[in-house]
Formats: C-alpha cells, sequence, structure tokens
C-alpha cells in the first residue's frame, strides 16, 4: 500500500493531477459554503491568480521581467468581450476561452521574438510600453472596441449538464456569479498542473538554465532565443486566459481596468508570495483580492470614515510589500520554504 | 532538553521516504480537516436568505423596522478623488440630519460608501458587494459613466433601484424599457449642449465655434446638443481620452482653426490644464466649460497644483467663462437651500469646509429622502421605483427646474440657465430654461421650480 502511494506521490503527473482533484474538491467546498459576494471575489482571485501563475513562469524560472502582462490580459479580456458581445449566436463559452487564450498566445509570441533580443531591464522597458499603449488602442477604435466605455461582456446561459451536475452534488442552484467562480477556479487548477509540469519537465530546466547562466546554457546547447520566446508565449497564454475570465468576472472590458497598475499589482503578488513559486502567486493573488476590501471593513469598523478607510487599503498593502521584502525577501512562499529546510537539516 | 533531542535524532536518521510520507498523511489530516469544517459551514450557512422584493417591508432587502441601508461608489482615491470623494460627505451629512429629526416613516437612512478608483473593474467588485454582501435597498448617487455603466445592468437584472446616477449621461433616463430601475439626476449633457447652443447662436452668432470633448458619452452627447443650434458655427472638434495629461496638440488644434468660443465638455483637471496649455500657447479666446468642469474652486486649486504654484489666484483665471447652473451652489451664500445646507453641514460635516461638490450630495440625497418619503411607511423596491415615476416630477427641491420623472422617461432635472464667472462667483445671464432631449424646444421654465424654498425643518414631507 505504502509502496503504490509512494510510487504515484514520485510520479510528477500523477501528484500534479491529485493535487489538482483535491483543488478541485476544495473550491467547490469553498464556493458552496461562501455567499454570492465571496463567489464574485473568488472569481478575482481566480483570474489574478492565473496571470500570477504565468509571470511568475516567466520572471521566476526564466529570469525575464515583464510590466506588460495587464496589456495582455486586456487582449484577452477584449477578444472574449468580442466573441460574447450578444447573447444569440455567441460561441460556447470554453471556445471563447480558448480563442482569447490562442490569440494572447500569438500576439504574444510576437512580443516574445522582439522580447528575447532584449535583456533586464530593457524586456521590462519593452513590455511597459506595452501596458501603456495598449488600453489607447482600445480607446482609438472607438466603434470597434467601445472606447473609454468598454464593451459590455453577457455572460453565456450556465450549460445545462453543469448546472444539472452541480445540482446533483451540492444540491444547490448554481447562480452566474458561482458559474463563473466555477469556470475561473477549473481554468485556474488546469493551467497550474501545465505550468507545474512544464516547469518539472526539461523545457522548465532548460528555463532555469537560461536564468542562472545565459553562457553557460548555450554551450549547453539549449537554444537561448528559443527557450525564452518559449516562456514569454506559455506566460502571455495564461494572461490571455486570465483576461478572459476577467471579461467574464467584471462584464465589462474596459481601458481603464487595464491600465499600468494592473501590471505593477500582478508583479507585486508574485514577489509578495515568492517569485517561480505557483504556490505563491496564488497566496499573492489572495492577497491582492482581500486584502483591500478587508482592510476597508476594518478601517471602517473601528470608526474611520469612507475616505479614510479607502485610504487605509493601499496603506496597508503598501507596507505589507515593505514588510515582505524586508523580512522575508525570497517572498512569502520561498521564505516558509527556506526555513522549512533550514529546520530539517 | 536532551531527550527531546534525541527523539529529533531519532526522527532525523528514520527512513526519509517514509518521514515524507509522515509529512504527508499529516497534511491530507489538516487539508481533510480544513474540507470538513468548511463543509459544516456550508452547511450551516445555507438557510435564511432573504427572498427578493417580495412580500411585506420586513422581507425588503436592506430594510428593517428601523433603517434602511443605502450605497454608493464612488472615487474616494486615484485620479478623479478630488471633488467626486467630497460628494459622498454630503449625502452623509443630509442622512445624518434627517437621523438626527426622527429618519424616515421611523426608520434611520444608512449610506454605505465603497471605492472605486474611478475604473470600472472595480466599480464592478464593489457594486457587487454592496448589493450581494451589504445587501443594499438601493444605490443612491454612483458616480460616473464609464464606472456607472459597468454596473447598470447587474443592478437592473438584480431589480436594485438605482437612483440619481451622478452623471449627465442619458443612458439612464432615456431607456425606461431596459433600465427601468435606474433613473437619472442632473441635467442630461445633451440638454446642457442644447441650451448653451441656442445661446451662442443667438448672443454670438457670427463666432467661430471650437468643440473640446471628452473622449464617452459625456463629449459625444453634449456635442449632439451643441450640434442642433451650431453646426454651421463649429469649425473644430477635438477629442481627449481621461488619463492622458498632455493636451497642447488639441489646443494647438483650436488655436489653428482660429476659433473665438471653445466649448468644453471635460472635467475639472482638464480644465485647469486647457488654461494652462492655452496660457502657454498664448491662445486667447473665450471659454465655455460645461457644469461639470466649472467648479471655480477646485479649479482654482487643481491649477495651482498642475502649475506648481505659478498660477496662484487660480479661480480668478476663470473669470469670463461662461458655465451653466443647475443647484443653487455656495457663491450663493443667502439662497435658501444653501443656508439650509450650510446649517446641515455646521452641524453633521465634520468641521471640513462647504464646497460645491458637497452641496450635489447634499441636494442628492434630499431628493432620495423625497423618493424614500413618497415610498410610503411600507417601501419595497418596486415601490420606490413607482413612486418617483408618479410623483417625481412634483419633487420641490433645490434643483432650479423640475425632474421629467414619469413613467416613460426616467431623466433628471429638466433645464438649467447660462452663467458667467467672475471672482468665483456665478452671474446668470439666463433665465432658466428647460427642454428635453431630442428636438424639444427649449422653453424659459414657468413651474416655479427655481423658487422652492426648503420646509422649516429642512425635511421633505411625504406629500414631496
Amino acid at each position: 500500500m505504502t509502496t503504490f502511494a509512494q510510487r504515484l506521490w514520485s510520479s510528477t503527473l500523477a501528484r500534479h493531477l491529485l493535487l489538482a482533484g483535491l483543488g478541485l474538491v476544495a473550491v467547490a467546498l469553498v464556493l458552496e459554503s461562501t455567499s454570492a459576494f465571496r463567489n464574485g471575489q473568488f472569481a478575482v482571485m481566480a483570474y489574478m491568480g492565473i496571470a500570477a501563475g504565468g509571470l511568475t513562469v516567466l520572471t521566476g524560472l526564466n529570469g525575464q521581467l515583464s510590466l506588460g502582462h495587464g496589456a495582455f490580459m486586456a487582449i484577452g479580456a477584449y477578444t472574449t468581450a468580442l466573441l460574447l458581445s450578444d447573447r444569440d449566436g455567441a460561441p460556447p463559452l470554453l471556445v471563447a476561452l480558448l480563442v482569447a487564450t490562442v490569440v494572447t498566445l500569438v500576439i504574444g509570441a510576437g512580443v516574445g521574438v522582439a522580447a528575447a533580443r532584449l535583456h533586464g531591464p530593457y524586456i521590462a522597458g519593452a513590455t511597459l510600453a506595452l501596458a501603456i499603449a495598449v488600453p489607447g488602442i482600445a480607446r482609438y477604435f472607438q466603434d470597434t472596441l467601445g472606447g473609454e466605455q468598454g464593451l459590455t461582456v453577457v455572460v453565456p446561459d450556465i450549460p445545462g449538464w453543469f448546472a444539472d451536475t452541480a445540482y446533483f452534488i451540492t444540491a444547490n442552484d448554481v447562480s452566474t456569479s458561482k458559474y463563473v467562480a466555477y469556470v475561473g477556479w477549473i481554468s485556474l487548477i488546469v493551467t497550474y498542473v501545465l505550468l507545474a509540469n512544464l516547469s518539472r519537465s526539461r523545457v522548465g530546466r532548460t528555463w532555469r538554465a537560461v536564468r542562472d547562466n545565459d553562457v553557460a546554457a548555450e554551450i549547453a546547447g539549449i537554444n537561448l532565443g528559443r527557450a525564452r520566446v518559449l516562456a514569454f508565449v506559455v506566460s502571455t497564454a495564461c494572461a490571455g486566459l486570465a483576461g478572459a475570465v476577467l471579461a467574464l468576472a467584471v462584464r465589462l472590458a474596459a481601458p481603464s481596468g487595464f491600465m499600468l497598475t494592473l501590471s505593477l499589482a500582478l508583479l507585486s503578488a508574485v514577489v509578495l508570495g515568492g517569485l517561480g513559486s505557483l504556490t505563491g502567486a496564488l497566496i499573492g493573488a489572495a492577497l491582492l483580492t482581500f486584502l483591500p476590501q478587508v482592510v476597508t471593513g476594518v478601517g471602517l469598523d473601528a470608526g474611520l470614515s469612507d475616505l479614510q478607510a479607502a485610504e487605509l487599503a493601499p496603506l496597508v498593502y503598501g507596507l505589507t510589500t515593505i514588510l515582505v521584502v524586508i523580512l522575508a525577501p525570497a517572498g512569502i512562499v520561498g521564505t516558509a520554504r527556506i526555513a522549512w529546510r533550514r529546520r530539517r537539516s | 532538553m536532551a531527550s527531546t533531542s534525541l527523539l529529533t535524532r531519532k526522527q532525523q536518521i528514520t527512513d526519509r521516504k517514509g518521514e515524507q510520507m509522515t509529512t504527508w498523511s499529516r497534511r491530507v489530516a489538516s487539508i481533510t480537516s480544513v474540507l470538513m469544517a468548511g463543509a459544516m459551514l456550508a452547511a450551516c450557512g445555507a438557510g435564511g436568505r432573504p427572498d427578493e422584493g417580495e412580500g411585506s417591508s420586513a422581507d425588503v432587502v436592506g430594510v428593517t423596522e428601523d433603517t434602511v441601508k443605502i450605497g454608493a461608489h464612488f472615487p474616494l482615491t486615484g485620479v478623479a478623488a478630488p471633488g467626486y470623494s467630497e460628494i459622498p460627505s454630503g449625502h452623509k451629512a443630509y442622512y445624518d440630519y434627517v437621523n438626527a429629526n426622527g429618519g424616515v416613516h421611523g426608520r434611520k437612512i444608512e449610506f454605505i460608501v465603497r471605492d472605486d478608483a474611478y475604473d470600472p473593474t472595480k466599480t464592478s467588485q464593489v457594486t457587487d458587494e454592496l448589493v450581494l454582501s451589504d445587501e443594499i435597498f438601493a444605490m443612491v448617487g454612483g458616480l460616473g459613466t464609464p464606472t456607472h455603466s459597468a454596473v447598470v445592468d447587474f443592478l437592473n437584472g438584480e431589480q436594485v433601484p438605482d437612483l440619481f446616477v451622478s452623471s449627465g449621461s442619458l443612458q439612464w433616463g432615456d431607456d425606461v424599457e431596459s433600465k427601468p430601475h435606474t433613473f437619472g439626476w442632473q441635467p442630461d449633457y445633451e440638454t446642457e449642449g442644447k441650451i448653451v447652443g441656442q445661446w451662442i447662436s443667438q448672443n454670438m452668432p457670427n463666432a467661430r465655434v471650437g468643440l473640446f470633448l471628452q473622449d464617452d458619452d459625456f463629449g459625444e452627447d453634449g456635442e449632439k446638443g451643441v450640434r442642433q443650434y451650431l453646426d454651421d458655427q463649429v469649425v473644430a472638434t477635438e477629442r481627449y481620452t481621461s488619463g492622458n495629461t498632455d493636451v497642447a496638440p488639441q489646443i494647438a488644434a483650436l488655436q489653428g482653426a482660429n476659433v473665438d468660443i471653445v466649448l468644453g465638455f471635460n472635467t475639472p483637471s482638464y480644465t485647469a490644464l486647457t488654461q494652462l496649455t492655452a496660457q502657454k500657447l498664448n491662445f486667447d479666446t473665450k471659454w465655455f466649460y460645461s457644469n461639470v468642469g466649472s467648479d471655480p474652486e477646485l479649479v482654482g486649486s487643481l491649477l495651482a497644483r498642475f502649475s506648481e504654484g505659478a498660477v496662484k489666484d487660480g479661480s480668478s483665471l476663470l473669470d469670463g467663462v461662461l458655465t451653466t447652473e443647475y443647484i443653487p451652489g455656495v457663491d450663493t451664500p443667502d439662497d435658501p437651500w444653501v443656508k439650509l445646507w450650510q446649517q446641515v453641514w455646521d452641524e453633521h460635516g465634520g468641521g471640513a469646509e462647504l464646497t460645491n461638490y458637497r452641496v450635489y450630495g447634499l441636494s442628492q440625497a434630499y431628493t432620495f429622502v423625497q423618493a424614500l418619503q413618497a415610498a410610503g411607511p411600507n417601501p419595497t423596491r418596486e415601490g420606490i421605483v413607482e413612486a418617483i415615476e408618479q410623483a417625481g416630477a412634483e419633487f420641490d427641491g433645490p434643483a432650479l427646474a423640475p425632474f421629467r420623472y414619469s413613467g416613460d422617461s426616467h431623466m433628471g432635472i429638466s433645464g438649467l440657465r447660462v452663467s458667467e464667472l467672475k471672482d468665483g462667483k456665478a452671474d446668470a445671464l439666463t433665465p432658466v430654461l428647460v427642454t428635453d432631449i431630442g428636438d424639444a424646444p427649449i422653453t424659459e421654465d414657468n413651474s416655479g421650480a427655481g423658487n422652492d424654498r426648503p420646509p422649516e425643518d429642512g425635511i421633505p414631507d411625504a406629500e414631496g
């Protein structure tokens, strides 16, 4: 028995699938036991988590710093919004999510080819330009992309089989916000399984090799350009999927939702959680989603005015970032891992 | 001590794989217990969700025996916060005043403000929170065109009364069928554009007119109104996107077109930016700014900030600027409404100064209290919507012109007057003019709405 479990655990794919299954059960339990509002927040956490997961692979494993992931999310979100602009004639949700991912992937490949020629801060600069330019495109093509007010997204009807399955298991009817949360978390789990497998495979090892010492990696026969572009493409595909989930959760794709702050927030989530760690990305996404709302609530309960409570949220987030950087420079998960190893040795 | 270290040592000697298994099983156990706790919570939390919008007042979301909970999204932080973040403080002060005087039908009004930083993505999140978590009875005064349009369908889908949106876009009132729960409040931008357009065509018939427009409904609706009267006179149309602070190309284009007057449908920051840029380019022309962008005090302070102190007396820079007014503001301290606002603000404002934005909030709150009075002692969500449709056109209040509320229109205040700024004060150039969207004619207001006086106690009674 033990040996079977051991063997199962030592197989990367089986381990990841097992964790994914457990994750799915946990997601179902959490979503079923929380209010519609929390469901909505979990949907937000899901898309932040997907984008942060993609970014942590790019920055943590491959060493490329992207300040433009918000722009890729915008591409995913706008693709979804265009596909799901009206209830009739809209493709199935899965198709919309896939198309959004693929469109972003293709654009990401184009940017990635350019970015692979650059190093360090220059990649950051190029992607920064993208983060600033992309919302402008949506404003410029006002007729097709809706300008400042953006495009509204119609969440497709919940498919019968999904509603039936959910009812069969949970004895609860599925609301739209819960459905979107499920879609988001299932997307997240699928993405994380793929990313986790990729990072433990040969591809992941080449990425790390390129990050740690590109000269050595090249001598070892790794095609630097190809490894960098691939990492970039994978990462932008995640951002595209995240954008698609965002469009569903927010029911809107508008340029002001994809300003530079979004890209920076993603990066800070990744750094807070721990570079290169998917768990860390998830923790970062949770902080990003829940911290402001919880802090504002605490502030209001403590008798602060609405204005002060609203201003408290960015303050606490900033302080948290400072504290993490000072006390846990490897991020929350990174530092926990180091501490764990030290205790064991 | 010794025994503990021995134990640790023993554990270390144990086979690594075995140890992994024990930690793993321990982890599984802890995960399982968390899940079980979650499941138990689920079992507990499922019951007792209130039915929405039906039955007696005890069942109405957000309404209890002695409270009515309402909420709104406002930009309290971020670029749009200066000025706009003061509006909810006006609301709060007025509700506090009403609550201190016994409330409405014995219920106290609870007003929850959530910060959306003028970002539609966040508006969507905080509206979810207001509707699903705070369980508000109605949204009152949610601010902004791009922000509120992100949530208007959701609010109507959930049948939450979406009252008195703080924006002059047409979409809050012109399509009652698709947005039956949404009501506008301030005069829409098309009405404002029409009235200004007519004034210019009558008083400056040979002027070359340039338009400076925000690139959304605000500019679009305003332009639609202006062009009804000035289509021949408009020689240049320039647009800006909110967030891009360089307006030199637009101002230079207007200068190049040799315009005599620029009509700006823009926010206060862009009033300051256009004034500074025009000075820099030595562009001397007549300006009109939509009511939204013309608060002399805020623009003055913005001018001082943007020019890094080079412009000291900012509000005097706006001397001779044309604008419109639809409620009395702080520049007329003897107006009976402003006196009431001053009294309310002194009692409940918390010491800060009364500003035009707070007056806006106070005036809006007054209309909500009227609506809640009209909805009767047992307000329901449908009830308040019906009450506004039936009685709203007759509401007395600070507005200079009456509301247009009816079963077919949810448009707000029907008109305004054109005025000129001088030393931070507005001098009326016209009587109050009223009109409606489309090709409705512009007429002088004869409803007497501008002569309304606040009631003795400062709280509207049940008859409105």
